[in-house]
């Protein structure tokens, strides 16, 4: 009797758990399945009240007045250019510093380390204006060179998140492949980045999403809708198309299918990237 | 310096150590230092970036100490922290506490939790402000059923179009759509705190909720402190959104921030050096914030 009772308040504890939990992922998901499903509606269905949750019938042609209103292909392109390059930039430059500033012997380095904490602490828009100015004076205005070049010279926070992995890994191994005639540069790339795979893909998928989702940057410096990528875009077409929503909803769509991608193939490790960098915070 | 900086592997440390640093160095210098001190600089000059700077002395900052819609963007934007920060992290924190279990599908619960937070402001602003429509948005619809269900007759909100509510609404949206990120985080902080300390109070009795109160948030509380700092000074810095959802700080300036009056002086009325004060008082703003919360924490931080 006793057993049975404790084994039926399990399972009701389980059922609300789970209850809970789907009505907390219905209130996260609604909002993306609402978005898709528009983007499936005519104009006419969109504006019904009260609101169909499932149109009537698909109309792809939302899809295909965005292609043909904008030149959507070309933002696509330009964001998975830029945010390459963004991703290329910051791993391989704040890997080089992070390496040097966790595992070389060199006058400077410590000035070097408090100074990347401090500019932590500044907040990127103090520094955006004589950024912008220095961009335009050497006439890099609308173009891509102001969105990628600086990822080429790092960054504090992911400098700092990469020194904090290096120096888990145990120094003997830097000293062991010193000994056999490995230049630091060298131990870098063959010792240190192979093993630094989880950190280097959380590092890389943060990228990947500041720099595809970033509407300030491209807003300040492109003037080509050319050459916007897909979120200056978008926020460019709701501007013109303020009232068609099931063609916003389209582009809304098409701009995050490629990060979700990217999320969702690499979530497990990327999940638990981020739960570590907390924790040394 | 010890005898190794002048043995051969001390001079290829060095060298190597430079040259791997060079390109950070180097980005520190031209984003970061140099601009901050152009900034500061700026902020004591007249310059419209077309015609040769002027120098006003403390003009712009005896303008911002008198610019009402500056303090009407700092008050937006102080409600906007207010409004967000405790929400998000309380919410955020109970949201660990219940996918902190090993159940069946427990990763994927946590997967979806966590959507929201990659994909872009944009396109998440852009549902939302369709949601919130006054006319044919879903949550007015919402509303409508459940007052019918209790037997009231609700009028539709007007949620991005009054003063009222323009700026509530937003905050709403940018909590739903930040709650995986510090989740994520009070999660691992929660799978840190060693089991021996739960049992030790269950021991002495204490039940589950003066567990939580006494094991789990001591334990957890220097993530806690990380988790407040990194969402103040994001909340501080709010544009995105606003943008999307409120161009302009629609309506009546009732969601104007202070990134946006930046963005507005430097880039459509070509103030530069008026929109660096704006800057700088951002810094000032965000170090004093972040300056008290690092006194704070003695308080309440077990390190």
């Amino acid at each position: 009797m006793k057993t049975s009772m404790t084994w039926n308040k399990k399972w009701t504890a389980a059922i609300v758990r789970y209850a809970v939990l789907l009505i907390i992922a219905l209130l996260m998901v609604f909002p993306f399945l609402w978005m898709v499903t528009t983007s499936f509606k005519s104009m006419e269905e969109a504006f019904r009240y009260p609101p169909s949750l499932i149109p009537d019938k698909i109309h792809w042609e939302n899809y295909r007045k965005l292609l043909a209103a904008l030149p959507i292909t070309r933002f696509f392109l330009n964001s998975v250019k830029i945010t390459t390059l963004n991703v290329v930039g910051v791993l391989l430059s704040c890997s080089m510093a992070a390496f040097a500033l966790a595992r070389l012997n060199f006058p400077g380095r410590t000035l070097l380390f408090a100074a990347a904490l401090i500019t932590l602490m500044v907040p990127w828009q103090t520094t955006l204006i004589p950024v912008f100015i220095m961009f335009q004076k050497i006439g890099w205005k609308d173009s891509h060179y102001p969105l990628w070049v600086p990822a080429f010279f790092g960054g504090g926070f992911a400098v700092f998140f990469l020194r904090q992995f290096f120096l888990g890994i145990p120094r003997d191994l830097y000293e062991a492949a010193l000994v056999d005639g490995l230049s630091p540069a060298g131990i870098l790339f063959r010792i240190y980045l192979p093993l630094a795979k989880p950190a280097l893909t959380t590092l890389g998928v943060f990228t990947f999403i500041a720099s595809w989702n970033d509407l300030l940057t491209p807003l300040i410096y492109i003037d080509t809708l050319e050459k916007m990528p897909l979120t200056a875009g978008l926020s460019f077409l709701q501007g013109q198309y303020s009232s068609d929503w099931p063609m916003m909803m389209a582009g809304a769509v098409v701009s995050i299918v490629p990060v979700l991608l990217i999320f969702f193939a690499s979530q497990r490790v990327f999940v638990e990237g981020i739960a570590t960098s907390g924790i040394k915070g | 310096m010890s005898v190794r900086s002048y043995s051969p592997l001390g001079r290829l440390e060095r060298k190597w150590g430079w040259l791997l640093c060079a390109p950070f160095a180097l980005g520190l210098v031209l984003f970061s230092l140099g601009p901050i001190t152009t900034a500061l600089g700026l902020a004591f000059y007249q310059w419209d970036n077309l015609t040769p700077p002027r120098f006003v002395g403390l003009a712009n900052w005896h303008q911002l100490f008198h610019d009402e819609l500056f303090w009407k963007a700092l008050r937006n934007t102080l409600f906007y922290v207010v409004g967000s920060v405790p929400t998000g992290v309380i919410l955020a924190l109970g949201l660990a506490l219940i996918v902190n279990a090993r159940l069946p599908g427990i990763g994927l619960f946590r997967t979806v939790y966590f959507t929201p937070v990659v994909t872009s402001t944009v396109a998440v602003a852009l549902v939302w402000t369709w949601v919130y429509d006054s006319n044919y948005g879903l949550l007015n619809y919402v509303i409508e059923q459940i007052g019918k269900l209790v037997g009231l007759k609700i009028k539709p909100i007007a949620w991005l179009n009054d003063p009222r509510t323009a700026m509530p609404a937003i905050i709403a949206m940018s909590v739903w759509k930040g709650l995986g990120y510090n989740m994520i985080i009070f999660l691992a902080a929660l799978q840190n705190v060693p089991r021996e300390l739960y049992e030790a109070a269950a021991i002495d009795g204490a039940n589950r909720f003066r567990q939580f109160w006494h094991v789990t948030l001591p334990s957890i509380s220097p993530v806690m402190f990380f988790v407040v700092v990194t969402s103040l000074i994001g909340a501080f810095q709010v544009f995105d959104q606003v943008y999307i959802m409120a161009r302009d700080g629609r309506p009546a300036n009732s969601t104007l921030t202070l990134v946006y009056y930046l963005y507005n002086h430097a880039f459509r009325y070509l103030n530069m050096g008026y929109a660096c004060t704006i800057g700088m008082a951002l810094f000032v703003l965000i170090g004093a914030v972040t300056g008290i919360q690092l006194v704070l924490q003695k308080k309440w931080v077990h390190a």
